[in-house]
């Protein structure tokens, strides 16, 4: 079929204008360009991100106040749990190296080995990620705001965000401004009993968790960037995953031992590294700005 | 490693046992450039017919304003036309459409697709494209692209109305306008795969011409064609990804309620429910494309047009390397003048002046392009080809418009005809004939290498100097309109007693619009005749130096019957003093003495 011919791989005849000018086959010059093209994405997406950060009145919130639960705790872990699943992100990374070097040495286990703890570890990611979703969408008990402009959040110890004013333990903490689920300064901030019952009922608005309108955290735009870049980001894992997992079986099954070259694995390496380098840009905005 | 790219020599008897395909492989799924490069044509021929006729329905409109026409009724129903009055939510419909279509569909993936598939195999010297099934693949994102544009026309709502360059908020509330609902939507989604197929194509492209060229097919001995082709390419492959995340997340918009580029927003005295976004942040993130958009459109013509102009003055193309550096420096500065679009949004004064600037000096190399064809031209023994014709066309409104642009390009002056014709005619010329010059010069050069028959040459004239005469006598005047301070995307303007001394002009416009319309019917006649019935083509009609014509007229699969011709000149030995022939193609070896010109 078309394309047939140029595409035989073969190490004695070389290119013929001379030398190849990256000495690489078409098809990973191919899977190069796409990774530029692709960074371009993400770089509008990254940089609109900016952009909407930057033209806010309202304070943008941080990271390690958002992001501080772990599961299955309690208590205030500031951005250990996305520390994990980088780590873990980039671990991957490395077994991806090594898929690939056991590739060159035509060693078909080593290449399964590494390649099935890659796969393990892109699940991993997703799976948190869907995790850290589910914590950012329900949020830590919200918080109202009161005629006179004051903002409170909302506590109880059964996390209750239908009817938190009736859950035990029902009290208001004064916000402070731009900052997320700490007390205001200098003052007595808790509020407690018929006080906050009352405060409750006067409310203007209460806002909990996050969804496509607004948000516990900060400005609509916080979540709504959150919600798309790790959301396309999180896509982009996922579809990696499952390339890794079909070439994965295909290397099982023989099909670049008898082709003489596991160029394939490497081709799909490009692109997990591709997508974990984009994760470290992801991170750097989202939680450590 | 054991992937060094290799030589399409090691297979050169692939192509002489010439399978029998089935027709599906061979006409529809097809796999060959060649084939591919002609679905690519046909298509844009026929998007390129839906859009003019758009534009002459429009053009009925702004001529004789609320008058009837039957033709109006006929063609969009009793719907869009009611008594034959073109409805004002189908005229800013048809008005979007247009431009889309022809933008998109006509310009980026007709020009590119057709001859970027068509030339860089054959004038580097590769049997096919580095991958065949991503070339269908483009194809096919391309054609379903285009059947969704086409059918968004027929939903409830009407198409996208917000104009081509679907600004927020118009574009981003469904309840804004007749044509932001459904219509926008599917506007939207074709876009999406349009930017998909544009993706494939520009990754084929770029890897073709680095990876697959011959012996000998040094980057300096590439013909100028294919140095524009890959310069598209890679400009393709940096803007068009920025407008996908834009157009994702004016999606977002529409459909989640997300509130990217949407604040304070009241609909019929009520609030909506955004809050914090920005209009702005869009058209910074559209424009990112929508600028080097502009030289998508016009590299591949200019690419062509360079070809053109040195074959048929039988003269070698004056300042080869000036011609490749101003290429890739319009391919570059292109990414730095996108806010030019955006004088008048409320941008820091400061900042207008610094896109100024950066505009201003993509004046440069587009000079160097227009002398470099000039000084060709300069004592040539010129060969009024069609072809020809039409890339002195190209030259000619090249320049037109490229001074119109020195004037818009200045913010303060650029503020003062904002978003009147003026701008209108200006992109028009330069983007628009231009480009459509470049294409109709393509088709008339590279017609016998397509279809292995010759177009009628006389019917070509005729084609020429109306379509030529039409494109001026519309866009000409259209710039005074625009200095009359006339608002473009107006329904009509008889409401606006200051417009009257202009809007004779109006009429003068739609007549000459509607002479162009008929002069493109002699080149569809021309067109598909002659791919039936026209003579015989020869081996190499033009007499020219590039690889494309040493291949067989009859397509084969691969090319070449045998071994790939090797590269031994650059492609503009034309009129060579002491050689017997007025030109020596690439594959002739270079005498012992002879020294290798480059201009």
């Amino acid at each position: 079929m078309a394309g047939e011919a140029t595409k035989a791989l073969s190490n004695d005849v070389l290119w013929g204008g001379g030398r190849s000018p990256f000495s690489i086959s078409y098809g990973k010059m191919m899977m190069w360009f796409f990774l530029v093209s692709d960074a371009l994405t993400f770089s509008g997406l990254l940089v609109s991100y900016g952009f909407a950060r930057h033209s806010t009145t309202e304070a943008w919130p941080i990271g390690e106040e958002v992001f501080r639960a772990l599961p299955f705790l309690h208590g205030s872990y500031p951005l250990v749990y996305v520390a994990l699943m980088t780590a873990i992100l980039i671990f991957s990374s490395v077994t991806m190296v090594l898929s690939v070097e056991a590739g060159h040495r035509m060693d078909k286990k080593g290449v399964i080995k590494w390649l099935f703890l890659t796969v393990i570890g892109g699940a991993f990611f997703v799976g948190s990620q869907a995790w850290e979703w589910s914590h950012f969408i329900h949020g830590g008990g919200g918080y109202i705001t009161t005629p006179d402009g004051g903002k409170y959040w909302v506590h109880n110890d059964t996390h209750d965000t239908h009817d938190p004013a009736n859950a035990p333990g029902f009290h208001l903490v004064k916000a402070r401004p731009g900052h997320y689920l700490l007390p205001a300064e200098g003052e007595h901030a808790h509020v407690e009993g018929a006080q906050a019952k009352a405060l409750w009922a006067s409310r203007v608005a209460y806002i909990d968790g996050a969804n496509m309108t607004r948000n516990e955290y900060g400005p609509p735009q916080y979540a709504n960037f959150f919600f798309f870049i790790t959301g396309f980001h999180g896509f982009h894992v996922f579809s990696g995953v499952v390339i890794n997992l079909i070439v994965l079986l295909m290397v099982i099954r023989g099909v670049f031992h008898r082709r003489g070259h596991y160029e394939m694995v490497e081709k799909a390496g490009l692109y997990w590294h591709f997508v974990d380098l984009v994760w470290v840009f992801v991170f750097t905005f989202f939680y450590l700005l | 490693m054991g992937s060094v790219a290799t030589a399409p020599h090691a297979h050169a008897g692939h192509a002489q046992h010439h399978h029998e395909e089935s027709f599906v492989s061979k006409y529809i799924f097809s796999q060959d450039h060649k084939m591919i490069s002609k679905q690519f044509l046909i298509t844009a021929i026929i998007m390129a017919v839906i859009g003019f006729m758009m534009s002459l329905l429009f053009r009925l409109q702004l001529a004789w304003p609320g008058e009837s026409f039957a033709l109006s009724e006929f063609l969009l129903g009793s719907k869009w036309a009611p008594k034959g009055v073109l409805d004002p939510n189908m005229y800013m419909g048809l008005v979007t459409i247009h431009g889309t279509i022809m933008v998109f569909f006509v310009l980026t993936a007709g020009l590119s697709g057709t001859f970027s598939n068509l030339l860089i195999p054959l004038q580097v010297g590769a049997r096919d494209m580095a991958s065949g099934f991503l070339n269908m693949l483009s194809y096919w994102l391309f054609f379903l692209s285009s059947v969704l544009m086409l059918a968004s026309l027929f939903v409830e709502g009407g198409p996208a109305s917000s104009g081509w360059t679907v600004y927020p908020p118009l574009s981003a509330l469904p309840q804004a306008m007749p044509g932001s609902g459904a219509g926008m939507t599917i506007w939207l989604v074709s876009m999406a795969i349009f930017i998909a197929s544009s993706l494939l194509g520009s990754l084929n492209y770029v890897v073709t011409v680095l990876n697959l060229r011959t012996k000998g097919m040094k980057m300096t001995r590439m013909p100028l064609t294919v140095w524009a082709f890959f310069a598209t390419a890679v400009v393709g492959l940096l803007s068009f990804p920025v407008l996908l995340s834009a157009a994702l997340l004016l999606l977002m918009d529409r459909s989640l309620g997300t509130s990217f580029y949407l604040s304070d927003i009241h609909v019929a005295g009520e609030a909506l429910d955004h809050v914090g976004g920005s209009p702005l942040l869009f058209q910074h993130l559209f424009w990112f494309l929508g600028h080097p958009e502009v030289y998508i459109v016009l590299l591949p013509a200019l690419g062509i047009t360079s070809e053109v102009i040195a074959t048929n003055a039988r003269k070698p193309i004056f300042g080869y390397r000036a011609m490749i550096g101003s290429i890739l420096t319009i391919g570059f500065l292109s990414f730095l003048v996108w806010a030019h679009h955006m004088f008048i949004s409320g941008m820091n004064p400061f900042l207008g002046s610094v896109f100024v600037f950066t505009t201003l000096l993509i004046a440069i190399p587009s000079a160097v392009k227009v002398f470099n064809y000039l000084t060709t031209l300069w004592r040539g023994n010129l060969v009024m080809t069609p072809a020809m014709l039409f890339s002195i066309g190209l030259v000619a409104s090249f320049i037109a418009g490229g001074l119109t642009g020195i004037i818009l390009a200045d913010s303060a002056l650029d503020i003062q005809v904002h978003d009147t014709y003026f701008v209108v005619a200006h992109f028009h010329v330069v983007m628009g004939v231009s480009a459509i010059f470049g294409m109709f010069a393509g088709v008339y050069h590279w017609f016998p290498k397509m279809y292995g028959r010759m177009m009628n040459t006389k019917l070509g004239y005729v084609h020429f100097w109306l379509t030529f005469v039409a494109a001026f006598g519309v866009f000409l005047p259209m710039h005074f309109v625009g200095l009359a301070g006339a608002p473009r995307r107006y329904y009509s303007y008889s409401e606006f007693p200051m417009f009257e001394g202009v809007m004779d002009l109006n009429v003068l416009i739609t007549l000459f619009a509607i002479l162009g319309g008929l002069a493109q019917l002699l080149f569809l006649y021309n067109f598909f005749y002659s791919v039936f019935r026209g003579p015989k083509a020869v081996q190499n009609p033009w007499r020219s130096n590039t690889l494309e014509w040493t291949t067989p007229v009859e397509h084969i699969h691969g090319n070449w019957p045998g071994a790939i011709p090797t590269v031994h000149r650059w492609p503009y030995d034309y009129s060579k003093p002491g050689k017997a022939e007025d030109f020596v193609p690439q594959t002739v070896p270079l005498e012992h003495g002879e020294a290798e010109e480059h201009g």
